[in-house]
């Protein structure tokens, strides 16, 4: 252990491997030492574990239903009690990790290499080119987000995939914006004036100088966004516009236990916890990440 | 005789105002050449107009017999490359020293680039157990040696310095002086040095250049700094004010 | 000679880093009358953060500690934040490196400069703007009236610089610390705002700590020279006997600056070895 934590702590490496291992273990321990953070991470990878191992963790099926039990209370056979078809709330929010993960990953990956780009080729070229690109996401950035997305569903149909694209859709445009803040600080930097002299293409300094460079705040940003993808996720369910019945989306359980809420609160509250935790963790995890990836925050703390 | 720089009648603007005028100037193959003046003199614009970065000009340069085009290109980066004054600006903060000496290679499609990074650290006098760290974790010393290594990478015949050790400590700033002037005299390299410094002058060129508000006011040879004998008043001033003890007659 | 104005003994800085507490300065002591007293050296040498210490400007975390700091018979150690706010400018001005940083982008010249007065000496109106435009004209600002409403983006470095000494001397400190303010302007520009600064002190009769690190710079304006290397002072001396210098370090540094007549092939490059042992 302690000779692998040396290698790491390494002052001279010997190997690219080693520097950079030895980067991102400087950063993870930074890391465990906010308490907030290592919170944060703990609920994220609990949601993780929920996902990944629903079938062994769920008591029940998600979607059976047992019309002799129906909306009873949470006790020791149901923990959140059941809905009004029956189904045990539990299983049900824990196979419901399983949406929620992949729409935050979906948009993820969808949405923060489109921004980036978006952004980074705005802000190195200048001129018309980040006009153009600047005007679009302008246009975008200018409309409420979940109206937006429910413009998007409407249009494409009701669905979880079209929920998933609708809402990355609409959370590109900030991204686009910190990338191209981002370039515009070191764009005349003489690092990048080096490489340019080195003959690299626009394309080659983009790709491998530039977007290094603006990774980190967005994945700051990402981490603290994924509360308000949740939330719309959530909000299209609700709205019967996300994920279709039977899947148990949390949205959707919410909005079906509207109906009960006054006698039997235990059908809408239960996925709200679970939705109130999940986005309190990635935003103390963002806060954290924030601390390690970009210390000019800190500073000005 | 072609000389490796030569500038005719160049114009420089950035943006709607002029601050170069009308310079012209040939600095021969393996001239250790300054151009001297305060900051706005436009010195350090004639540095980036030759390496393609201030792309606004009119007039002509040419290197090494070629006519230079308006923006940096690949066959260009093998013949002229920078150093520039701020080692903390100048190396990018997420790449090691190696990936650092090893991008104009890979730009370049050239082999052997294990050989050569090892190669390069050693030219500057960098430990090879340098070779993996971060800017971060270098001194400013130590991140203009590696400045330089990346300028020489290409193998060019001539060199850009834009002010190289007025950001470093005064013994930090003789290693790095000791360091150009060998290179300079193992590859044989042109020098076009940028400063304000006019020791560093005496001590690395062999001819300079006065520079006022974007115009040549005097060329010189280095002994006429030495000696104290610059001719025009502004130059002489300069050298006052620079410490020197002015000599009349 | 009487009381000195400022005394200091065995002052140190530190600061927590995650491999344990690092002294940045490490027991410095020397004491200062009205006089020009010089700092040099090089960066980390913790020139800077001395200066920082009198004026107990250091930043938590770091932390300083000293056996003495006596300033005109006021125990600078024991004076509570609230009362050293007070001193500073007041008694003890400082003039920082860069103008651009230091001055409020959103305030005029004038305003500013009354600004660093009126807290310390309230007075009318009229009284204030005469004493801020003789300020002007004391550092050599022709035209005080114009440049009084100018703001500090309209103003080059160079008068920006000199903008910041009025400011700072306007209450009439006793005590005037500066901290390289010149090295972020020209040559010849230099040799103006030093000699104003000279001027200044030494006919006010104040005290002046000039931290750079120039030899020559500091040779030339002060009285006395105190060599700083790695948290120590390593060499005391007069000026004028610089080039006497004992000490390898100091050596070593006046040998390392290349020299107007050049004719050296190499720089003798400072062997730290020499006395990192001692």
């Amino acid at each position: 252990m302690s000779a692998v934590r040396e290698w790491l702590l390494d002052d001279s490496p010997s190997s690219r491997l080693q520097a950079s291992f030895g980067r991102a273990w400087r950063m993870f321990s930074a890391l465990l030492r906010n308490p907030l953070a290592v919170a944060g991470m703990l609920i994220i990878l609990a949601l993780i574990a929920m996902a990944a191992f629903a079938p062994w963790i769920a008591p029940y099926s998600a979607t059976g239903q047992d019309l002799a039990n129906r909306l009873v209370p949470p006790s020791a056979q149901h923990w959140m009690g059941t809905d009004e078809l029956g189904r045990d709330i539990f299983s049900r929010v824990v196979y419901g990790a399983r949406i929620t993960l992949m729409i935050v990953v979906m948009v993820a990956v969808i949405a923060a290499p489109v921004g980036l780009v978006i952004g980074a080729v705005s802000g190195y070229f200048g001129g018309w080119a980040d006009r153009i690109l600047m005007g679009v996401t302008d246009i975008f950035l200018s409309m409420p987000k979940l109206i937006l997305a429910l413009a998007f569903v409407a249009a494409l149909g009701p669905g979880i995939e079209n929920a998933i694209i609708a809402i990355a859709i609409t959370s590109w445009p900030v991204y686009a914006r910190i990338a191209r803040a981002e370039t515009l600080t070191f764009r005349d930097a003489e690092f990048i004036a080096a490489v340019r002299l080195q003959g690299a293409s626009a394309m080659r300094i983009i790709l491998r100088h530039v977007l290094p460079l603006c990774a980190s705040s967005t994945i700051v940003r990402v981490t603290l966004d994924m509360a308000g993808i949740i939330l719309t996720a959530a909000g299209l369910g609700f709205l019967g516009l996300g994920a279709q019945p039977p899947l148990p989306e949390w949205g959707a359980m919410i909005s079906r236990g509207r109906n009960f809420i006054l006698d039997q609160w235990w059908v809408a509250t239960m996925p709200g916890f679970a939705i109130i935790l999940v986005s309190l963790g990635f935003c103390f995890l963002g806060d954290g990440l924030r601390d390690v990836l970009d210390p000019k925050q800190r500073e000005n703390r | 005789m072609s000389a490796a720089i030569q500038l005719q009648d160049l114009d420089i603007s950035y943006g709607p105002t002029k601050v170069v005028h009308g310079v012209s100037l040939a600095i021969a193959e393996g001239e250790s050449f300054a151009l001297v003046g305060e900051s706005g003199s436009g010195k350090s614009t004639i540095l980036r107009a030759i390496s393609g970065l201030a792309p606004d000009w009119t007039g002509a340069i040419s290197v090494q017999g070629k006519p230079r085009g308006h923006a940096p290109d690949r066959e260009f980066a093998k013949t002229c490359q920078m150093v520039f004054q701020d080692p903390y600006g100048s190396l990018h903060p997420r790449k090691t020293v190696d990936d650092c000496l090893s991008e104009p290679l890979v730009v370049h499609g050239i082999g052997e680039r294990d050989a050569r990074v090892k190669a390069a650290l050693a030219a500057v006098g960098l430990d090879q157990r340098f070779r993996f760290r971060y800017p971060h974790q270098l001194s400013g010393g130590q991140r203009q040696r590696v400045a330089i290594a990346r300028a020489l990478m290409l193998e060019p015949r001539i060199l850009l310095l834009d002010e190289p050790t007025s950001a470093l400590d005064v013994s930090v700033q003789a290693e790095i002086l000791n360091l150009l002037k060998r290179l300079r005299r193992d590859q044989g390299l042109t020098y076009l040095l940028v400063t304000h410094n006019l020791p560093v002058v005496s001590f690395l060129c062999d001819r300079l250049a006065v520079m006022r508000h974007g115009r040549i006011v005097e060329i010189a040879p280095v002994e006429a700094l030495r000696r104290g004998t610059l001719h025009d008043a502004y130059s002489r001033e300069l050298y006052a004010a620079s410490g020197g003890t002015v000599r009349i007659g | 000679m009487s009381a000195p104005l400022l005394s200091v003994k065995n002052l140190r800085v530190t600061f927590p880093t995650a491999k344990g507490p690092v002294d940045v300065v490490r027991g410095v002591s020397f004491s200062l009358g009205r006089e020009r007293l010089g700092i040099v050296g090089e960066s980390g040498s913790g020139k800077s953060m001395t200066g920082r210490a009198i004026l107990k400007l250091i930043r938590p975390p770091g932390r300083i500690a000293a056996d003495e700091m006596v300033f005109d018979g006021l125990d600078l150690t024991r004076q509570s934040e609230r009362q050293m706010r007070a001193i500073r400018g007041a008694r003890i001005s400082m003039i920082m490196q860069d103008p651009k940083f230091s001055l409020n982008p959103v305030m005029t010249v004038g305003e500013q400069i009354a600004e660093a007065l009126q807290p310390h000496r309230p007075m009318p109106r009229r009284q204030l703007r005469d004493r801020v435009l003789g300020m002007l004209e004391a550092v050599r600002i022709n035209e005080p009236e114009r440049v009084e409403k100018l703001y500090p983006h309209e103003i080059s470095g160079g008068m920006g610089q000199r903008v910041m000494i009025a400011m700072m001397l306007i209450p009439e400190p006793d005590l005037l610390i500066a901290d390289e303010p010149t090295s972020a302007l020209d040559v010849s520009v230099q040799a103006q705002v030093l000699d104003i600064i000279e001027e200044l002190v030494t006919g006010k009769g104040m005290g002046l700590i000039l931290i750079s690190h120039d030899l020559n710079l500091v040779a030339r304006y002060c009285d006395r020279i105190l060599v700083m290397n790695g948290g120590q002072i390593v060499e005391q001396c007069a000026a004028r006997e610089l080039d006497k210098a004992e000490h390898p370090y100091t050596r070593g540094l006046l040998a390392a600056m290349p020299r107007m007549d050049e004719d050296r092939e190499e720089l003798p490059v400072l062997d730290r070895s020499a006395w990192a042992a001692t």
